[in-house]
């Protein structure tokens, strides 16, 4: 039981005051504009607004800052806000055959129809600290002049890798419903039930934190579960959002957002049902985050168990343990709400123990007499 | 252009425009309104409204839907005096470009206008998003990459 406590306004608005200047820091450095963390901490924003299950920059480098940085606090915040808007629609699926490609690459194959495209990506830096950027000028982004460009015209669809696949049935196909497909469900209204549908898995794992996803993604690779995945294929860019609004009955777009795509290829050795074929896990997050997307794929993959007939032996496999545990905002309100006095609560503690341990050096007080 | 795009040339023609309006940088629209030349009267019949709107993926790309996030967004109707109804629905949390996007939808839908609209908005507007696209797919085809597979012998 909680019980409630009373008082300690003045302190209370104190700590706001010196929480502002912690935030401001030394008033002789000029303040950070949310502009300034919006163009120059983007990978920062992207987390923030794909946990914070809200796209929109402007908003995410707010959080930010008023977070000191604090990513998991800014997710909270973004969280909060979102519950004070209304809901205006739903988009159409959006279709990443047709995303600005800024960055494709496989592992499964060298040479892919569109080509692979490295885009910007730390995987080949020396991770070697550039004291350039702590000095004044020299931070990079003028680039060389664009080259005449190569690859196909902005608006050509590029195939997914897996798709290749696809057509000579070597891996498991992934088609939308013939007939009108129910919405899917929706976790922001409906709570999470088990055992739960894929489309509900999946929209835990989009929001789902990163750290958490990566660890248990790795644990799949390491062998807790049996994933051998591969990268078949990782894009980033834009797609355009389409809503059909009922006053229009058609679809319009409303603007673009950047997300990220992972298609993992597992391996399956098939059942009486289905041949030996590939299997997949899918990732897809805002933003540019490859390490998320990646960690979605392979937990996406390893809760897939139940209808792959596997056994549930691993933690990343076990759907209750992932999603209930999966959400920071959840999981950092229960750990943090220790901190709220429990001074009733521990009090009655406080008199049981010392009754129990009345009892308990009784009977030796007797048996010393 | 919507991947849905119906057969009806009508309903063609303005998803392009509705779709152009609604990707325009900040003060596109601004300055184009203040470039019209005999600007209309309208009046709000949904004035602008921020909301959020529900972002849906495909599991592996092309399978069924799932809800993946939300986005925000702004909704606006406009009518003119004639009775022309625009509508607006942009990304974002800018009411005045859902305001200025619906109003240029409703004078849009006017035949007498269209195609002037179309010549001094509409058309600027889609070049210049179809430039940033090219000079963005540009940019990322420098680092267009040929793999070399190299054959290890072995022991």
């Amino acid at each position: 039981m909680y019980v409630a406590v009373k008082g300690g306004e003045k302190a209370i608005e104190a700590s706001h005051s010196l929480l502002d200047s912690a935030r401001r820091g030394d008033p002789s450095v000029p303040e950070l504009s949310t502009r300034q963390i919006s163009e120059q901490l983007s990978l920062a924003v992207d987390r923030v607004m794909a946990e914070g299950s809200l796209y929109d920059r402007e908003l995410a480098a707010l959080a930010i800052k008023q977070a000191q940085g604090d990513l998991i606090e800014a997710v909270f915040l973004l969280r909060a806000y979102r519950t004070t808007l209304p809901r205006l629609g739903n988009s159409e699926p959006i279709d990443t055959g047709r995303m600005a490609i800024q960055r494709r690459i496989s592992a499964t194959f060298k040479d892919i129809p569109g080509g692979q495209i490295l885009g910007p990506t730390y995987d080949y830096t020396h991770r070697l600290l550039d004291f350039r950027l702590a000095g004044e000028g020299g931070s990079g982004g003028e680039g060389s002049a664009p080259e005449e460009g190569r690859g196909p015209p902005p608006d050509e669809a590029v195939p997914r890798i897996v798709d290749l696949l696809g057509r000579e049935g070597l891996i498991e196909e992934e088609a939308a419903s013939e007939t009108a497909e129910a919405p899917p469900a929706d976790i922001t209204r409906e709570p999470l039930r088990f055992p739960a549908d894929r489309d509900a898995r999946l929209q835990a794992l989009a929001r789902g934190d990163e750290g958490f996803l990566l660890a248990l993604g790795y644990s799949s690779q390491r062998g807790f579960s049996n994933n051998h995945p591969f990268a078949g294929e990782i894009r980033y860019g834009a797609v355009a959002v389409e809503i059909m609004p009922e006053e229009l009955g058609f679809a319009v777009e409303i603007g673009e957002i950047e997300v990220t795509e992972v298609q993992m290829v597992n391996q399956f050795k098939g059942s009486s049902a289905a041949p030996p074929q590939f299997t997949r896990g899918y990732g897809l997050v805002f933003g540019h985050q490859e390490r998320k997307a990646m960690s979605m794929a392979l937990v996406d993959r390893a809760l897939r168990c139940r209808e792959l007939d596997e056994a549930a032996v691993a933690p990343a496999q076990d759907e209750e343990f992932v999603l209930y545990h999966s959400d920071n905002v959840e999981a950092s309100g229960f750990v943090q709400h220790l901190k709220l006095p429990h001074y009733v609560d521990f009090q009655s503690e406080l008199e049981l123990l010392r009754k129990l341990r009345a009892e308990f050096e009784a009977p030796s007080a007797e048996a010393a007499e | 252009m919507p991947t849905s795009t119906g057969t009806d040339p009508q309903i063609a023609a303005r998803q392009r425009w509705m779709g152009i309006l609604a990707r325009a940088e900040d003060g596109a629209l601004e300055a184009a309104w203040a470039d019209l030349a005999d600007k209309p009267e309208y009046r709000l019949l949904r004035p602008p409204e921020t909301g959020l709107v529900m972002v849906r993926g495909r599991a592996g790309g092309t399978g069924s839907a799932f809800n993946m996030g939300e986005m925000s967004a702004t909704r606006c109707a406009v009518q003119l005096e004639g009775g022309e109804v625009g509508i607006a629905y942009v990304a974002g949390r800018s009411a005045r470009h859902a305001e200025l996007a619906a109003a240029f939808d409703a004078l849009l839908q006017q035949p007498g206008r269209r195609e002037e609209l179309d010549e001094a908005v509409v058309t600027p507007l889609e070049s210049a998003q179809q430039a940033r696209r090219e000079e963005s797919r540009a940019n990322a085809d420098r680092s267009r990459v040929e793999f070399f597979a190299m054959v290890r012998e072995r022991d």
